[in-house]
């Protein structure tokens, strides 16, 4: 499609982005003052001094750093978990015919739908079994558990672009299937594993409900949830409340912007089959 | 994922308290109190609202803006990540920024309105700017509820775009062009070529946004905690509230099966057609 817009559409559209951006742009305006400044002159007046103090301030004082320390704690392993054991389970369900294949892949599929809110009494009282509850442990267990769903869902869509004579071959060089796995399956989904590394990373990162849900003690919450409990701590300070949340959305746009492409691609690989 | 959904059932049929380590069965007590609540059919519509709210407005948001960025534009790319970088941000993370946009005195909004004001009463309308200050997005019963969607449509919008520019990569140039050739252009050729051969994206986005909406639990919780009055109450925050804060495990576990009852119906259509496709590539 060859056929360029018109100006005025091109305006608009610029228009639009601007406007969306603006919330972002005004919250990072108002982190840079003090609420002095804000409350007495307003919003819109040129404010008499920038300052850093905000930021300083959430970070250490109202406890951004150690949320933000306690969100990588849990990521991290849950991130790695979910890679492990999608990439094992998409290999199993591509290269193994069996009867239970699908209604396990339709398991995966669906389950990934479901409002999680759904599952939270059963899981809060199986943290308490299981001994977990109000430990690191618990949401790295249940997110790992949660997101294998559309981890393995999308790794299997990936899986089933590679050649089953490549395997084959593989079984008739004489390797085992652990090898198969290691050596050949993962270096052919290493695209797919970066695109749901990026994804997984910034949902679990950003988790709200299990942080609420499997954690009371406050030296334990990720950032999420910390900061909520920063909104009624500091219930009218808003300067320093913005700068918290600034800094609490760093991690992920770090990521994004790094990795912006794999991020997009997980989106819409779960979506559409190119 | 199966075990605690199946739990989630059995709870519902219990007086559980979420803390004592034995509970009784008490039948469908639950369900005959939770359709007499006048809190679950608030709760309920207002999902509805959501739902309905979802399916028009990031949706056909996001449509326009991917078709547009097709074309070539300059700054493309700009765009397009102004549009989709909320998404990016954690739901909680939205809902702290715009509880302080919405808020009164402090805020964003309401500061952009009086500026508005300031400059009709400049050109000699009789308005007062200071009115601008005094409307409270969250704190009123009625506004509450917008107020909330208004963040969740920004959020959701960039999703759209993505998913439907995703789709637009997979129409065909030749049939466009073909397309342009007998004549067609613009709105004719997005109605009658673009728009229907997006279809499998459109089931998609609608899947997806149906049970965004259902699944809405974080603004909510942040920003008013299904207040004031419960005007901004959705069931999985009513289902919180009741768990965590009323400590009547069994109930929520009832307003669960409700919620769950209502999800399935797009998870199953979803399902059905990921079947159909599967059985289509077995041949």
């Amino acid at each position: 499609m060859k056929v360029r817009l018109s100006p005025f559409v091109v305006g608009l559209l610029w228009a639009a982005a601007l406007l969306w951006l603006f919330p972002l742009v005004g919250a990072f305006l108002v982190s840079l003052r003090t609420l002095d400044d804000l409350t007495l002159r307003g919003f819109w007046s040129w404010p008499r001094e920038i300052t850093l103090d905000n930021y300083v301030q959430a970070w250490a004082e109202a406890g951004i750093s150690r949320y933000l320390l306690n969100s990588f704690i849990i990521t991290l392993p849950s991130l790695f978990g979910i890679l492990v054991l999608s990439s094992m389970a998409a290999y199993a369900l591509v290269r193994f015919r069996f009867r239970l294949a699908l209604p396990i892949f339709l398991l995966f599929l669906g389950f990934n739908m479901v409002p999680f809110q759904m599952l939270m009494l059963p899981v809060f009282r199986l943290a308490n079994q299981l001994g977990v509850y109000d430990t690191y442990l618990a949401p790295i267990l249940f997110h790992t558990a949660f997101q294998l769903g559309f981890a393995t869902f999308v790794l299997r869509n990936f899986m089933r672009t590679i050649p089953t004579s490549l395997f084959e071959s593989a079984v008739v060089d004489g390797a085992g299937e652990w090898t198969i796995w290691r050596r050949i399956a993962l270096p052919l989904m290493l695209p797919g594993l970066a695109a749901i590394a990026t994804l997984e990373f910034t949902w679990i990162f950003n988790d709200f409900l299990w942080g609420l849900v499997l954690l009371s003690r406050d030296e334990l919450k990720p950032i999420t949830t910390g900061l909520a409990n920063l909104k009624g701590q500091y219930i009218a300070d808003w300067p320093l409340i913005v700068a918290g949340s600034l800094l609490a959305t760093l991690p992920t746009l770090i990521v994004f912007f790094g990795l912006q492409r794999y991020f997009i691609q997980g989106l819409t690989l779960g979506a559409t089959k190119e | 994922m199966v075990y605690p959904t199946l739990a989630t059932f059995a709870l519902a049929f219990s007086d559980w308290d979420g803390v004592s380590p034995r509970w009784n069965w008490v039948g469908l007590e639950n369900f005959a109190r939770l359709f007499r609540d006048p809190v679950f059919y608030q709760a309920l519509g207002n999902n509805l609202i959501w739902v309905a709210v979802f399916l028009l407005l990031p949706t056909s948001a996001g449509l326009a803006l991917a078709y547009l960025l097709n074309h070539p534009v300059p700054g493309e790319r700009f765009l397009k990540v102004s549009f989709y970088l909320p998404l990016v941000l954690s739901p909680a993370v939205v809902a702290v920024v715009w509880s302080w946009i919405y808020h009164p005195q402090q805020g964003l909004l309401n500061a952009l309105l009086a500026a508005v004001l300031k400059g009709l009463a400049a050109l000699g309308l009789q308005v007062d700017p200071e009115a601008a200050y005094r409307i409270g997005w969250l704190g009123d019963p009625k506004l509450a509820l917008a107020a909330i969607l208004g963040a969740a449509c920004w959020r959701q919008v960039g999703y759209v775009m993505l998913l439907y520019l995703a789709g637009l990569k997979t129409v065909d140039p030749q049939v466009v062009e073909a397309a342009l050739v007998d004549g067609a252009t613009g709105w004719t050729l997005f109605r009658r070529i673009i728009f229907p051969l997006l279809a499998p994206i459109t089931v998609i986005v609608v899947v997806v946004s149906t049970v965004d909406s259902l699944r809405s639990f974080d603004l909510v919780y942040v920003m008013t905690r299904g207040g004031p009055f419960h005007s901004s109450e959705v069931l999985a925050n009513y289902m919180y509230l009741s768990a965590f804060h009323d400590y009547r495990m069994g109930y929520a576990a009832a307003i669960a099966v409700v919620l769950f009852a209502i999800t399935f119906v797009p998870i199953a259509f979803f399902l059905w057609r990921a079947v159909k496709e599967e059985v289509k590539e077995e041949g």
